[in-house]
C-alpha cells in the first residue's frame, strides 16, 4: 500500500518533533519553576505554555507577573522579546505554495518557535503544513506539561532542590548565548554589555526602581538598536537559532 | 497594582500570535530593511543576556551559589556542552554550594 505525501509529512514531522519534545520539556520544566512563583497552577502553567510557546516570552510574563506589572507591561515585553518570529514567519510566507490553502497559514504560524521553525524551513521544495504539524503534535504537549510539571515540583519539593532547579532555566540561557559568543566577538561584547547594563539597571538608583520587565524591554531596545547599527550584519549571517 | 493571572496569560497570547501569524498572513515578501534585519538578530542574544543576570544570582538562597553557577555554566557552555547538560551542571553547583554555604 502506497502511502500518500500528506500522511508522509506528518510522520516525517512526529519523528523530527520527538527530539525537540524531549529538549521542551526540560526546558518547560525549569519554566515552570518560575511560574510557580508566579503563583500560577499547574493547570494556569498548561494553558500558558500551550498557547503561548516561547521559553524568553514566558519567561518574561512569569517575571512581570512576580513584579506586579501592568498588562500593558506584558504586551510591550512579549511584542519585542518574541519579535524575532517576525522574521521567521515572513520567511516562512515564502516557504507556502499558492496551492497550499490560505488557512494553514494561521495554524503554522501558531507553531513558529526557533525549533519548529528550524526544521520546517530546512524542508525541500515547499513546506507541507502537515510536517509543522506532526511536529507541533509531539513537542506542543510536552512542552506545555514540563511546565505543569515544573510547578508541581515547585510546590512540592524541598526549598533546596526548589532553589537549585530554579537555575536550571538560567543554566540553559548560558547554553544559547555563549557558543554564539564564542564564535563571534559582537556577540560576545554585546553578552558582556548585557549582563553589566542588566546589572546597573537592577542596583542603581531611580533606575531599579522601574519594574524588572520595563528595565529589560528598555534593555534589549537600546542593546541592539546600537549594535544593530554599528555592526549591521550581512545577508548571509541570518541563521536559525537553536 | 497586581493583575488577573488569566488576563496575564491572554495578553501575552494574544500578542505572541499576532507577531507569528501577521506577516505569515499579510507579508509576501522578506524584509529589505538591514537596520531592521539586524536588530531582530541581537534581539535572542541580548534577551537572554540580560535576562540571566542579575536574575541568576537572585534566584538562588544563597547568591554566591549563583554566582559559582553561574560562572561554571558558562565555562561549560564554552567547551560545548548542551543545554540539558549545562541545566543540570548548574543545578548540581547551587546544590552543592548551598549545602555548604547555608
Amino acid at each position: 500500500m502506497k502511502i500518500s505525501d500528506n500522511t508522509k509529512a506528518y510522520f516525517d514531522g512526529l519523528r523530527d518533533g520527538t527530539p525537540i519534545g524531549l529538549g521542551y520539556f526540560a526546558v518547560a520544566f525549569s519554566l515552570g519553576i518560575v511560574a510557580q512563583k508566579a503563583g500560577l497552577t499547574a493547570t494556569q502553567g498548561f494553558v500558558a505554555s500551550f498557547l503561548n510557546m516561547a521559553s524568553a516570552g514566558e519567561y518574561a510574563l512569569f517575571t512581570s507577573i512576580i513584579s506586579g506589572a501592568t498588562y500593558v507591561e506584558v504586551a510591550i515585553a512579549t511584542l519585542i522579546i518574541n519579535a524575532r518570529y517576525l522574521l521567521m514567519s515572513c520567511s516562512l510566507s515564502q516557504k507556502f505554495s499558492q496551492d497550499t490553502p490560505y488557512f494553514h497559514r494561521f495554524f503554522v504560524g501558531f507553531g513558529i518557535t526557533d525549533e519548529i521553525f528550524g526544521i520546517s524551513i530546512a524542508q525541500k521544495g515547499m513546506l507541507n503544513p502537515r510536517y509543522t504539524y506532526g511536529a507541533l503534535t509531539v513537542a506542543m504537549p510536552l512542552w506545555a506539561l514540563g511546565t505543569s510539571f515544573g510547578i508541581i515540583a515547585g510546590n512540592s519539593l524541598p526549598i533546596r532542590i526548589v532553589s537549585a532547579f530554579s537555575v536550571a532555566l538560567y543554566g540553559m540561557f548560558l547554553a544559547i548565548i555563549v557558543p554564539p559568543a564564542k564564535q563571534s566577538v559582537t556577540i560576545l561584547v554585546a553578552v558582556i554589555i548585557s549582563f553589566v547594563s542588566s546589572l546597573a539597571f537592577a542596583k542603581l538608583p531611580y533606575i531599579s526602581n522601574l519594574s524588572a520587565g520595563t528595565r529589560i524591554i528598555v534593555l534589549i531596545i537600546v542593546i541592539s538598536a546600537v549594535f544593530a547599527m554599528l555592526k549591521p550584519i550581512k545577508d548571509n549571517e541570518i541563521e536559525v537559532q537553536k | 497594582m497586581k493583575g488577573e493571572i488569566a488576563i496575564y496569560i491572554l495578553v501575552a497570547t494574544l500578542v505572541t500570535y499576532a507577531i507569528r501569524v501577521l506577516p505569515l498572513t499579510l507579508i509576501r515578501k522578506p524584509i529589505q530593511n538591514t537596520f531592521i534585519k539586524s536588530f531582530l538578530y541581537y534581539v535572542p542574544y541580548i534577551t537572554l543576556a540580560v535576562m540571566t543576570f542579575p536574575a541568576i544570582v537572585e534566584a538562588t538562597q544563597s547568591p554566591i551559589a549563583g554566582y559559582i553557577a553561574l560562572v561554571i555554566g558558562i565555562v561549560a557552555s564554552w567547551f560545548g556542552l548542551g543545554l540539558f547538560p549545562v541545566a543540570c551542571i548548574c543545578c548540581v553547583v547551587v546544590f552543592v554550594a548551598e549545602f555548604l554555604l547555608v
